[in-house]
């Protein structure tokens, strides 16, 4: 770039006789506000358009005749602002002494006082009496929903939540009513919220300026200058939203998220806003248990070190240390699974170590190392608003990744993105879809290679960058040219038109990116499905660029962590195997100890080592393979067959059940250190709470265990500990927390002074050139019959996580979501006599469950859906633990299934 | 009715004319009279319809086979419907006027069958007193008005209708818009932006999807205007006629012509006017084999005045709630689905035609420096002669009320004319002499507005006028923005006060403040003209407000309306 090019860039303006830089597109209080130049405003919040409604932000410009808003007026080069004149005092004055007549001045009892905008102007402002009593809105209450209180008597009218309730969650869930002075934001027809659309995401509340919507269950807790606001990350998916834990008493009396900041902006989902409680439930842990004749005991945590360590060491001396296998956690910190990796390894001599990832995104790491050389998202979240289309398959991201919805939801509806949803369901999402192709479950392959032979025909392919950035383009051609669009639609039932608009969507586009997660990882195919997408997006030309990429969502808040940091049975931290020898040696010498050369087994294969006999003890943090593993009746025969259970866990979870020892651990909320979310950021996750009883954090539960093993790893603190993790980790090299208390860092980041990557592949792919791999279209391993006719399809919802170990303990979210619900489609509904409503069993070769029926016109024909949350209905007692054969991920996405009335 | 569905050209158009001319000739003896009823709403209202029936049965009864009878929009003279008029060989016109059953008698037998005017019913004709009504007006815009039937596009074709488009297409979109820029026409919503100057915004504005729009505002709302009403309904093919011409210089291929709902027979005749367009390719593909292809339909709007403004219009044909948005962008450049969007008012586009076809030269040559051509107002409230007038610009306000409107009712004095409706203001006499010209009208404190005229005489009392406004527009407000939700509301209630005898001291102030901060600061137009009527009854009646308050004395007004209810 050259230099004159830099200057256009930049508009210059003069505020208050102040010289201020602004670029083009940005709006006189945008600028200011950067700044940090004051200028009142009530109706603006930085994640949606503006409206213009409070008329505050008011300003003078030379030339001029009149008070201008500063909210709608773009900077120009040289424009002369004025804030503080006398006029403009007198006009904001007015306008905020005409809010404050139809305002209840009753700040003495508000929630909102001490955190409301209006009284914060007031104050500056000398609005201390009402000139201009008249008619006010009189007290109107909308309460009956669990989460979220309306009083339009407060309500100063300012429009942000009904923008945000549009523009960015797409609920539409409330609207204005009436008109002059009458007029009133109202849910959709007056109803309840709970008949709406509404997802209970509370971002309505985040944006009130004032207190006429308030989050019902930290009402009456504290006021807000009673509390400590402490800045952490939010332990749910693998966003990384910020959140910040008001507390009071050691207590958690608030949950909020800095608008504007933070990757999140400020927005969050119903379980970050209002689904933390499990942190204060009173089954929380606060001592170790022992298991004895059936029944937990508290033991001290003397007594459990010393049981549990010499257990080990018995075991260890008869049966080698192959014997233990090790199962980390993606919802414990980096250091945590560090540490758990290196007790697994140095502590007791073995790489059996493995976490969740295997069951979500094993296949993206066998899928996007031979291709791109690396397997995590390739683009920031960022990025979305420079995505010209959006391609999001088999993720259902309005439920597992809310606060990423929002962003395409606001990017389809305020700025022209083309979004294109490639489901079996019709997901949320779809309304916002240009397109949507529904396909059957399983036959993604078909539908990608569809979308490449249209584009290949249409001659959309980027050709250029396919000869300078890709290799074995040539020989990849065949692969989809059988794949016709007639042809992909016998196999998929996507209809052909729709496949090839989609198609010349995604080509045609400047930029285009690929979002997807567990609809295209869980399969048998999971690796080919993934190595579809990344030929795709090499054909689009689209990776390594700004608003382009391919962009796993990852589930847990630090699934990516946990793989980064090395709980994986053939890599160390950083993905460095283990298998060669350099490597290791570098691991030997700093945590002094000869360490196993051998690659460990996978979580799936633990369990059929647990039964086989093979392995004899387990060692858990913080999972729960009893309802997250594919046939759950063969993980319990395998836990059942166990010489020694330990599970370190905040819950006696349905894996604890099995255990001899449950080591109490502290949640989130009650430790340091950091969390990489699922666009490779490390993030702060920041003490709030003190820990329940004795209970401790994970990974002072390690070491001490370590100790006890004869083996002493010496930190004092997480801080040290991230400190050796950028030692022996190339990715991690750059990282200290002095560097994440400022602010996050994207890995690799290789040095002190490396910024952190926020786009992979930029110049050149990870493996130099990116490969263009043939694949093969093949079907899941069972398909429907005569006796199992349906397709059975997993997967989450919005208002629950995983096994439900933190949100079955809340209130709240139970209220909404209390029991898992089948998805039917209304055809087969009516050819089964299965009413919405009804209780109905269903039943695969490996067992059977019952569950309430949803039947509606929402899933395709032939297919149904569980969530795979529920104890009482879990879902993994049906699934196929047949294994993609590179990845070892089970196929959850697709078995043959049979449905009856109970 | 039957719709003719032939895809016409300009040879065929010309034939059609030809042949429309010849069927209504009057020869004297075959054909000697053509009756036309006057059926606009307003006529309507006042029995009408009853008069056309009336008609149709005696000249059956009767066997008056030399009579053409035809039915056509309003004339204009609402304070006289239900109304005639009788086309005599010779072109002379006898308008007949207040009618009911025995005055149609006494005109079908001593003028239909006896031959002379009745002269008892003192009609309208180059004699009678009524005649300053339209003496002093000129009939550009409203030339068709009386002589078409609405509903037959033929009659519309036989008075040069569609020629203008043949015209336009032959030429390059900029020679259109040139044309337009050089007649100095101004939009007739009230506004007066220069047309030719926002064609050409819309035409350079570059498309998202190359897609642009034509809308056409008939969303009139203000009380006691009527205009576009009254075009709608008696002549709505110069108002497509004005459409087409304005898309194909913009490049648009689809347009919205936005009608309140509370308009049927608008909406109605509209219906059967695009109909009939499109029966002859008049709208639609290749319309008249130029290749030039557009699609018309009607927006039925539900009621709120604020939808007259031109984002919130937009945003409700988008099918979302009417409430304005910041301008800039403006719709020349973001509009409907944030596509370049030409919007214009209907009296607008019903001037387009004639300026084509005349010339600019033409149209310019009427009217002051900068305000050129006509327009047309509804003249209301306390002068003899009620209705819809078209003026040339730069009458003045006097000559409009005292020679048009025929002077202030029951020999009254006149007090104030309020125009341009809740965004207008009230001039008083010392000012009548002010002309009609948009920065004239300006000066005084007023707005042209779209047309509304209200004329109030001595017995008005000017708080209790300017409170109606602020009553209308405080119910009208979208409710978005501060100064107009809370402010107007204020205003109101201080207004209320004052003419309840309950007003305070420093309410005028109070009044004063907050209109002018209401003017500077309010999102949209609405909200920004919103206190005009009170601000200019302050400025030149601040007596009216003063005795309110010193004496404490409650409206008259309000006794008036008080007995009213109690009846």
């Amino acid at each position: 770039m050259n230099k004159k090019a830099i200057k256009e860039e930049q508009i210059t303006i003069s505020i208050n006789g102040i010289k201020i830089n602004g670029s083009p597109g940005q709006t006189i209080l945008e600028v200011a506000l950067e700044n940090d130049i004051f200028i009142p405003h009530l109706c603006y919040d930085p994640r949606i358009n503006i409206q213009g409604a409070c008329r505050l932000c008011l300003v003078e410009i030379e030339g001029f005749r009149e008070a201008v808003p500063s909210c709608i007026t773009k900077i120009s080069q040289g424009l002369k602002i004025k804030t503080d004149t006398d006029h403009i005092r007198n006009l904001i004055k007015l306008n905020l002494e005409l809010i404050v007549s139809d305002h209840p001045l009753d700040c003495l009892t508000c929630e909102s006082c001490g955190n409301c905008e209006l009284q914060d102007l007031a104050y500056l402002y000398d609005i201390d009496q009402n000139r201009f009593r008249g008619e006010v809105h009189p007290k109107k209450v909308f309460e009956d929903n669990p989460f979220i209180i309306r009083d339009n008597e407060k309500c100063i009218l300012c429009g942000r939540c009904v923008r945000i309730c549009d523009n960015l969650i797409g609920a539409n869930a409330i609207g204005y009513a009436g008109r002059g002075f009458d007029c009133e934001i109202i849910p959709a027809f007056e109803q309840s919220l709970k008949d709406t659309d509404c997802i209970f995401c509370g971002n309505c509340i985040s944006t009130c300026p004032v207190g006429a919507l308030q989050a019902k269950p930290y009402l009456k807790k504290a006021r807000a200058w009673e509390t400590k606001k402490i800045q952490t990350t939010c332990p749910y998916c693998g966003v990384g939203c910020q959140i910040n834990l008001h507390v009071k008493n050691n207590k958690i009396v608030n949950i909020t998220s800095d608008v504007g900041k933070n990757i999140n902006k400020g927005s969050l989902c119903v379980k970050g806003k209002f689904g933390l409680d499990f942190v204060h439930d009173s089954k929380r842990l606060t001592s170790p248990l022992k298991k004895r004749d059936g029944k937990f005991e508290k033991i001290s945590w003397t007594n459990a070190m010393g049981s549990i360590s010499s257990k080990l060491k018995e075991i260890i001396k008869n049966h080698g240390p192959d014997s233990i296998g090790i199962l980390s956690s993606a919802k414990c910190t980096n250091e945590e699974n560090f540490l758990l990796s290196r007790f697994a390894r140095a502590t007791i001599g073995t790489n059996n170590i493995d976490h969740c990832a295997r069951l979500c995104h094993a296949s993206t790491i066998t899928g996007l190392i031979p291709t791109f050389g690396s397997g995590a998202m390739t683009n920031s979240f960022e990025d979305i608003k420079d995505s010209d289309a959006v391609i999001v398959i088999g993720s259902n991201t309005t439920e597992a990744h809310p606060v990423i919805s929002y962003e395409l939801i606001n990017q389809v509806i305020e700025h022209n993105l083309k979004l294109i949803v490639i489901d079996p369901r019709k997901i949320p999402l779809t309304k916002y879809a240009y397109i949507h192709l529904q396909q059957k479950p399983g036959t993604d392959i078909a539908v990608l290679l569809g979308l490449m032979n249209v584009i290949y025909e249409n001659d959309l392919h980027d050709t250029e960058y396919i000869d300078k950035r890709t290799e074995n383009f040539e020989n990849f051609i065949n692969s989809f040219k059988e794949y016709s669009p007639e042809k992909v639609e016998q196999l998929s039932g996507v209809i052909k038109d729709d496949l090839i608009e989609a198609a010349k969507v995604y080509g045609s586009a400047k930029t285009a990116s690929i979002f997807y997660s567990m609809g295209i990882t869980q399969h048998t195919c999971g690796t080919e499905n993934v190595i579809s997408v990344a030929n795709l997006a090499m054909m689009g030309g689209n990776v390594g660029k700004k608003g382009g990429g391919v962009n796993p969502l990852r589930g847990q808040n630090n699934v990516q962590g946990a793989c980064d940091l090395g709980a994986l049975p053939n890599v160390y931290s950083g993905y460095q195997y283990v298998e060669d020898n350099e490597i290791r040696e570098k691991f030997e010498k700093e945590w002094g100890k000869k360490l196993p050369p051998k690659k460990g087994l996978t979580v799936t294969e633990m369990i059929d080592g647990a039964l086989s006999g093979k392995i004899k003890v387990l060692y858990i943090m913080g999972e729960n393979p009893m309802l997250s593993d594919p046939d759950i009746l063969h993980v319990a025969q395998g836990l059942k067959n166990l010489d020694l259970l330990v599970v370190q866990d905040i819950f006696i979870t349905e894996t604890g059940e099995f255990a001899d020892f449950i080591l109490p651990s502290a949640c989130f909320a009650e430790k340091n250190g950091t969390f990489t979310n699922t666009d490779r950021r490390i993030q702060r996750v920041n003490k709030a709470l003190n820990p329940p009883g004795e209970a401790m954090e994970d990974w002072k539960i390690i070491c001490r265990l370590s100790e006890k093993l004869g083996y002493n790893m010496g930190y004092s603190s997480v801080s040290e500990i991230m400190d050796e993790i950028a030692k022996v980790t190339p990715i991690y090299a750059g990282i200290n927390y002095k560097r994440l208390n400022a602010s996050p860092l994207q890995w690799p980041c290789t040095g002190k002074d490396h910024p952190g990557t926020d786009i992979l592949h930029a110049k050149n792919f990870a493996r130099g050139k990116g490969r263009f791999m043939p694949v093969e279209f093949s079907l899941p391993a069972e398909n429907p019959d005569k006796k199992y006719p349906y397709i059975l399809t997993t997967g989450r919802i919005l208002y629950h996580f995983h096994t439900r170990t933190m949100t079955g303990k809340s209130e709240f979210l139970n209220l909404i979501a209390p029991m898992a619900l089948a998805h039917i489609n209304e055809e087969d509904g009516r050819d089964l006599n299965i009413k919405d409503g009804e209780k109905i069993r269903l039943e695969t070769r490996r067992g059977k469950i019952e569950a309430v029926a949803k039947v509606d016109g929402n899933i395709k024909k032939g297919v149904v859906f569980i969530p795979f949350h529920f104890a009482e209905s879990p879902a993994n007692k049906l699934t196929n633990p047949v294994l993609d054969p590179k990845a070892k991920i089970p196929e959850y996405k697709a078995c043959a299934v049979s449905i009856s009335k109970v | 009715m039957t719709i003719k569905t032939k895809k016409i050209n300009g040879k065929e158009l010309e034939e059609i004319k030809a042949r429309n001319i010849k069927g209504n000739t009057l020869d004297g003896k075959v054909k000697k009279y053509k009756v036309t009823v006057h059926l606009g709403t307003c006529g309507i209202a006042s029995g009408a319809d009853e008069i056309k029936k009336q008609v149709e049965k005696e000249i059956k009864e009767k066997e008056l086979k030399n009579i053409i009878f035809t039915t056509s929009g309003c004339v204009g003279f609402c304070s006289r419907e239900p109304m005639l008029t009788i086309k005599e060989p010779d072109n002379k016109m006898i308008t007949y006027y207040d009618l009911d059953e025995e005055k149609v008698s006494v005109i079908f037998k001593e003028h239909l069958i006896g031959g002379k005017i009745a002269e008892s019913l003192n009609p309208i004709n180059s004699s009678s007193e009524l005649v300053s009504f339209y003496k002093y007006q000129v009939s550009r815009v409203l030339h068709n008005r009386g002589e078409i039937n609405s509903f037959r596009i033929e009659d519309y074709i036989a008075k040069d209708g569609y020629k203008a488009l043949i015209k336009a297409l032959d030429k390059s979109p900029q020679e259109v818009i040139e044309i337009v820029k050089e007649s100095g026409l101004r939009g007739r919503g009230g506004a007066g932006f220069p047309t030719g100057i926002k064609w050409e915004f819309c035409k350079n504005a570059k498309s998202k999807t190359s897609l642009k729009y034509v809308v056409c505002n008939g969303d009139e709302g203000d009380p006691g205007a009527f205009m576009d009403r009254n075009l709608l309904e008696s002549d709505p093919h110069s108002i497509l006629e004005g459409i087409l011409i304005a898309a194909y210089a913009i490049g648009a291929k689809k347009g919205y012509i936005y009608v309140r709902a509370e308009y049927p027979l608008a909406i109605k005749t509209l219906e059967n006017a695009i109909k009939q367009a499109k029966g002859y390719g008049l709208i639609g593909e290749d319309i008249l084999d130029s290749g030039f292809s557009f699609d018309l339909s009607i927006f039925q709007g539900a009621g709120a005045f604020v939808c007259g403004e031109e984002t919130a219009l937009l945003k409700s044909i988008e099918s979302k709630r009417g409430m304005p948005v910041p301008k800039p962008p403006f719709p020349a450049n973001e509009g409907l689905y944030g596509l370049p969007t030409l919007i214009n008012n209907v009296e607008t586009f019903s001037n387009v035609a004639q300026i084509i076809l005349k010339g600019a030269n033409w149209f310019n040559s009427m009217g002051t420096d900068k305000s050129k051509g006509t327009k047309i107002f509804a003249l209301t409230g306390a002068v003899n002669n009620v209705g819809l007038v078209e003026v040339p610009m730069g009458m003045t306000l006097r000559e409009i009320i005292f020679k048009v409107g025929g002077g202030i009712k029951e020999n009254k004095k006149f007090k104030a004319v309020q125009i341009g409706g809740p965004s207008g203001g009230c001039i008083p006499e010392e000012y009548l002499d002010t002309p009609i010209d948009y920065e004239k009208v300006q000066e005084v404190g007023a707005i042209m507005g779209s047309g509304g005229m209200i004329v109030l005489d001595e017995d008005t009392c000017m708080v209790d006028f300017a409170r109606f406004f602020m009553d209308f527009i405080q119910d009208e407000s979208c409710g978005q923005c501060v100064p107009c939700r809370i402010g107007t509301k204020r205003m109101l209630e201080i207004l209320t006060r004052i003419t309840e005898g309950n007003g305070e001291e420093g309410d005028i102030e109070k009044l004063e403040e907050l209109g002018k901060m209401i003017k500077e600061t309010s999102l949209c137009g609405l909200g920004k003209t919103a206190p005009n009527p009170v601000l200019s009854t302050i400025k030149y009646f601040r007596k009216d407000y003063e005795e309110h308050i010193e004496t404490h004395k409650s409206c008259k007004a309000l006794h008036r309306k008080a007995k009213i209810k109690k009846v």
